[in-house]
């Protein structure tokens, strides 16, 4: 956590403290930081010249870690980095696992996978939502969307007996069988889940204040966006239509049409729409997924002991705030030999920067927000 | 009066001039002590349960229950809050100047109370005679109320509290020229600035001036959620706004005072657009004769229901003491409605019906007036602070201003040309309404242009 | 699971749409010496599984090979992912001709392994996709403890934040790097944790000697 204002030179454009500069503390302790992170401003009156982002105070040394555990055992610490989206962590680090031991999953787990992932990518971006719109001074989306996710979570819970850090796959496929009514919950929970949208909608999309508070504001060009390494939202709503599911499809998503939407001018106000549209379209895929869940077996040929050969694997998956990596190299023991896990967060908060020069202080916490930021991923 | 205590006292009383001073001044004025004292003790009760009623409304509102544990349905919960706050630590800043950091909040808190000083709530209930500048006052003593927001941040020694006081002064103060433009809108319909005057107008006139003036009234609403720090122009006292405001510092009773002084300015703030444009004290059609008693018995029935549901939800209280308390605010309302069916019943009684009538409907309108500002504050997110400046400077202000010649125009079409008064408003209204339209469609060009560009400082702390 | 091995097709410079891959066959390759298909290391068996790293010949490794000659170690591909293990001194170079020639256009991790035993340590790994191809590629570098490669910065401007990983994690300096500092550990820390010789008892130890004055009992 460096504290040198006079060598901070981590900035594109490097920015001495001038007479008339301010630097304000947006300390780790921040009801708007949405965890344990500091950013330190350089205002010019009420415009900001430049931020230093000070990370790490959730740093637990995941990487590390998964030296010294099984494969199997390093699957539960791979929640509680997206402790948003457990479920999607769990799903990148199991494929890439499964890719190291070239083993195939059955069908109807990876069905499984995919309606629970999407599920989860539904729940990521409420919690997103009702955090965002409190930011900006709307109080009452927040208890609208949480009331959404609580049924998610109840789905969760019966599955798996989890609700938050799920552990729901296992390396090789899925060790619980879906239960008896999982379809007609999720069918139910869909159903709902358009109207509870159009409330959200009706809140705050054709709202004049929230249009003012999120136009133009944290515009990230689609350049910017890969230069910098921004993935997810935020490219698609710069206007880049890529999603990794279409693109490179895992677990069941090449069975289901859904859609992309991208936005057109990369602000705060695209990246709120691109994530509306997402929950819906996540929507749609789970309605198409539970009319059909495949028969058969649940896992895979996996053993008891995973040794994969020697080697090395990356895969990655589309989070719900990015492009979620897993690179796992294997010496041949059963326990892997390097895991790196590339995180989305940690890569969209270095667009923070370049998103927010020139706006004013108050901007802050909404370009914060639609960054959609979760510290236990940014630091693991 | 020959009671010997009378007797005993009178005598003890007339040993000195200044003593018989005392009493001669005691005896003409004691209606109006001992409202200012009701006001004084009760303001701060009534304030803590509006603060209850909002989070009870927010969390409605919400889907969800808020308070519950605190007395029934946390009814006691604003006793327990100020209890709290009294016996806190009483923490001042190190380098903070003491006795203004002790004198800012009980500006505050003064300056609305004495507002309420003038303000007649009902045409019995009241402080001041009726003072021959009435809305002026309220409205300029209720402005001395920026003074212990900037003193409050003064005081405090922190170089964003002192920024956050004088941010959220300006948004007062602009927003204030602006509400008091819209007054004069109703002013000029009621031709005095005297408060039973203006409601006497508006009985006389048999409409509400908020049909004669509507987009006054609109601007007015505006400006006073503005002026009370409301949502959606909270952002000086927002806790994700990064400069924190002006009640950083401050905590314990000291913050309740500020708290306090900001519900007790609501409900200043309601009082003045409902005597201005709400009719007062008048009940809704106030004109038409045949409904003058089955109206004049309603707010006897109203209380009495209330009363009636009250012991409906005591039978659902899982607690003994709970259904108890319940069944005690019941008993209270059936007697507040006795109080207000006893005139009609006792002949003597008659005279005051009016004074009774008067004071409940001038409540419930003001009730619903802080119904609506409190609904905008759960549903609308908050304007940023240059976005607020810009809306009340070059919106708000100058449609004040248009409206004034509007309601003008209307008043000599009307009175003097001898038109229809409902055409005469119409016109104007439309040609107002017009003109916000254009001012909006400017306001929306300016932000886009403004919020795009990234080069023009801002300078928002001047003044 | 998707399949990344083709990178030849003819890269588009505008709008970035994918392109869809198709399934592939193994790509034309030497033969394999070992039988690495027939491995299906998931049985419990004590043996050690055969290694799984082909050598590959394709057209994009002939023009990396064409351009930078001896730079390319080696091209092999593990389990269908492809990676060049290139010299660290033209990493730079190679890593420019990779945005702006083959359009590898998002650099999507950059990272290290520590290899203790081998004399230069490190593995310098960059994971490149292309937009306009829908390809991966990874390119390994060799580095030794004290070398100081030359930063990614310039041409991938989200090589910043995880150089600065490397950095804090392995130790690992770049030139070039416009703010080369810790970023996950405070500034004060010793040591770089992910070095297999790190030993996080050594921190706990350390510090309860100094600041406690007792030995640790970890």
């Amino acid at each position: 956590m460096a504290d040198s204002i006079q060598n901070d030179a981590s900035q594109q454009n490097n920015t001495l403290l001038g007479a008339d500069e301010l630097v304000l503390n947006m300390g780790p302790q921040h009801p708007s930081t949405h965890g344990v992170l500091r950013v330190k401003l350089k205002l010019d009156g009420e415009r900001v010249r430049g931020t230093e982002c000070v990370i790490g105070y959730l740093h637990r040394g995941v990487e590390k870690i998964a030296e010294n555990r099984t494969y199997q055992q390093f699957a539960p610490y791979v929640d509680r980095m997206d402790y948003v989206a457990a479920v999607s962590n769990g799903l990148g680090y199991c494929e890439a696992v499964e890719k190291l031991l070239q083993v195939e999953v059955p069908i109807r787990a990876r069905v499984i996978r995919t309606i629970l992932t999407e599920l989860q990518r539904i729940a990521s971006h409420l919690v997103w939502l009702g955090t965002h719109a409190l930011d900006i001074g709307a109080l009452t989306p927040l208890f609208y969307c949480f009331r959404e996710r609580e049924e998610i979570l109840k789905i969760f819970e019966k599955y798996c007996g989890a609700r938050l850090t799920t552990h729901a796959f296992r390396i090789g496929g899925l060790q619980y069988e879906s239960y008896d009514g999982f379809e007609k919950d999720v069918e139910r929970f869909c159903k709902d889940f358009e109207r509870r949208i159009q409330d959200y909608v009706d809140l705050l999309t054709g709202n004049s204040i929230w249009i003012g508070r999120t136009r133009n504001v944290g515009v990230l060009s689609a350049e910017d966006c890969i230069a910098l390494g921004a993935t997810g939202p935020i490219l698609r709503a710069s206007g880049v239509k890529w999603d990794l599911r279409k693109a490179q499809p895992y677990a069941a998503y090449d069975r289901y049409e859904f859609e992309i939407p991208i936005g057109t001018n990369g602000d705060t106000y695209d990246r709120y729409m691109v994530r509306m549209e997402e929950m819906r379209q996540s929507r749609r895929i789970c309605l198409q997924a539970i009319e059909n869940i495949p028969e058969g077996a649940i896992f895979g040929k996996v053993g008891k002991v995973i040794k994969p050969a020697p080697g090395e694997v990356y895969h990655s998956i589309e989070a719900p705030k990015g492009i979620l990596g897993y690179y796992i190299v294997s010496d041949g023991t059963t326990q892997p030999y390097r895991v790196r896990i590339r995180p989305p967060s940690f890569v969209n908060l270095q667009a923070l920067d370049k998103m927010i020069r020139g706006h004013l202080v108050a901007d802050v916490v909404a370009v914060i927000g639609t960054l959609d930021i979760v510290l236990g991923e940014v630091d693991r | 009066m020959s009671h010997p205590v009378t007797q005993a006292l009178g005598c003890v009383l007339s040993i000195s001039p200044t003593m018989q001073a005392v009493v001669a001044f005691l005896k003409t004025w004691w209606v109006e002590l001992v409202c200012g004292v009701v006001i004084v003790a009760a303001v701060p009760l009534v304030a803590g349960y509006v603060v209850l009623v909002e989070r009870k409304l927010m969390a409605d509102m919400q889907a969800r229950l808020g308070p519950m544990r605190v007395g029934p349905h946390g009814l006691l919960q604003p006793i327990a809050d100020a209890v709290k706050l009294l016996i806190k630590e009483d923490i001042i800043p190190r380098d903070a100047d003491a006795f203004i950091f002790w004198f800012a909040p009980v500006i505050s808190m003064v300056a609305a109370l004495t507002s309420m000083g003038a303000i007649y709530f009902g045409p019995a209930f009241r402080v001041a005679q009726d003072i021959n500048i009435g809305i002026l006052f309220v409205i300029g003593v209720s402005s001395l109320g920026f003074l212990g927001i900037i003193l409050g941040g003064w005081a405090s020694n922190s170089h964003y509290s002192i920024m956050g006081a004088l941010r959220s002064t300006a948004q007062l103060v602009s927003y204030e020229t602006a509400g008091g433009l819209a007054i004069i809108s109703a002013l000029l319909l009621s031709g005095s600035l005297k408060i039973r005057a203006i409601v006497d107008a508006q009985s006389d006139q048999h409409v509400w001036f908020l049909f004669l003036a509507p987009v006054a009234f609109f601007t007015y609403l505006v400006a006073s959620i503005a002026e009370t720090n409301r949502a959606p122009f909270d952002l000086p006292e927002a806790e994700s706004e990064l400069v924190a405001g002006y009640m950083t510092e401050y905590s314990g009773f000291r913050w309740a005072l500020y708290f306090l002084g900001e519900y007790a300015n609501m409900i200043v703030v309601a009082s003045v657009a409902t005597t201005l444009f709400l009719g007062g004290w008048l009940r809704p059609f106030s004109n038409v004769r045949w409904l003058d008693i089955p109206m004049g018995v309603l707010p006897a029935l109203l209380i009495a229901a209330l009363g009636v549901y009250c012991i409906y939800r005591a039978g659902k209280q899982p607690v003994k003491v709970q259904l108890g308390f319940m069944w005690v605010v019941a008993l209270c309302c059936f007697g507040v409605a006795v109080i207000y069916l006893v005139p009609w019943l006792v002949a003597p009684l008659r005279f005051a019906i009016p004074g009774l009538n008067g004071a409940f409907w001038f409540l419930f309108k003001v009730a619903v007036y802080i119904y609506v500002f409190m609904w905008l504050r759960f549903t609308l997110p908050r304007y940023r602070f240059d976005q607020l400046m810009h809306l009340g400077w070059y919106i708000l202000i100058p449609l004040a201003i248009v409206n004034i010649f509007s309601v003008g125009i209307a008043m000599f079409l009307s009175l003097e040309l001898g038109w229809n008064r409902w055409l005469a408003v119409m016109l104007t209204t439309a040609f107002t309404l017009a003109v916000s339209l254009l001012l909006v469609r400017l306001h929306d060009k300016h932000a886009s242009a403004a919020s795009s560009t990234s080069a023009v400082p801002s300078d928002s702390y001047a003044g | 699971m998707a399949d990344e091995s083709k990178p030849s097709q003819e890269s588009e410079s505008t709008p970035p749409e994918p392109k869809a891959t198709s399934p592939t066959p193994p790509p034309k390759s030497a033969p394999a010496p070992a039988a690495p298909a027939a491995a299906k290391p998931a049985a419990p068996a004590p043996k050690a599984p055969p290694a799984l790293q082909i050598p590959v010949d394709n057209e994009w490794v002939q023009r990396y090979r064409a351009r930078f000659g001896s730079a390319i170690l080696e091209a092999l591909e593990d389990r269908k992912q492809p990676y060049l293990v290139i010299d660290v001194s033209q990493l730079s170079e190679i890593a420019r001709y990779s945005r702006d020639e083959e359009k590898f256009d998002l650099l999507e991790d950059y990272t290290a392994v520590d290899w203790p035993r081998r004399e230069k340590r490190f593995d310098l790994v960059a994971i490149l996709y292309s937009f306009p191809n829908n390809t991966r590629l990874r390119l390994k570098a060799a580095v030794a403890a004290n070398e100081r490669p030359k930063s990614l910065v310039d041409i991938w401007p989200t090589a910043d934040w995880l150089e600065r990983e490397i950095f804090d994690m392995f130790g690992v300096e770049f030139t070039g790097h416009p703010g080369l500092k810790r970023i996950l550990l405070p500034d004060g820390w010793n040591g770089h944790p992910l070095r297999k010789d790190y030993d996080i008892l050594q921190q706990d130890t350390a510090w309860v000697r100094e600041n406690l004055g007792i030995e640790s009992g970890q």
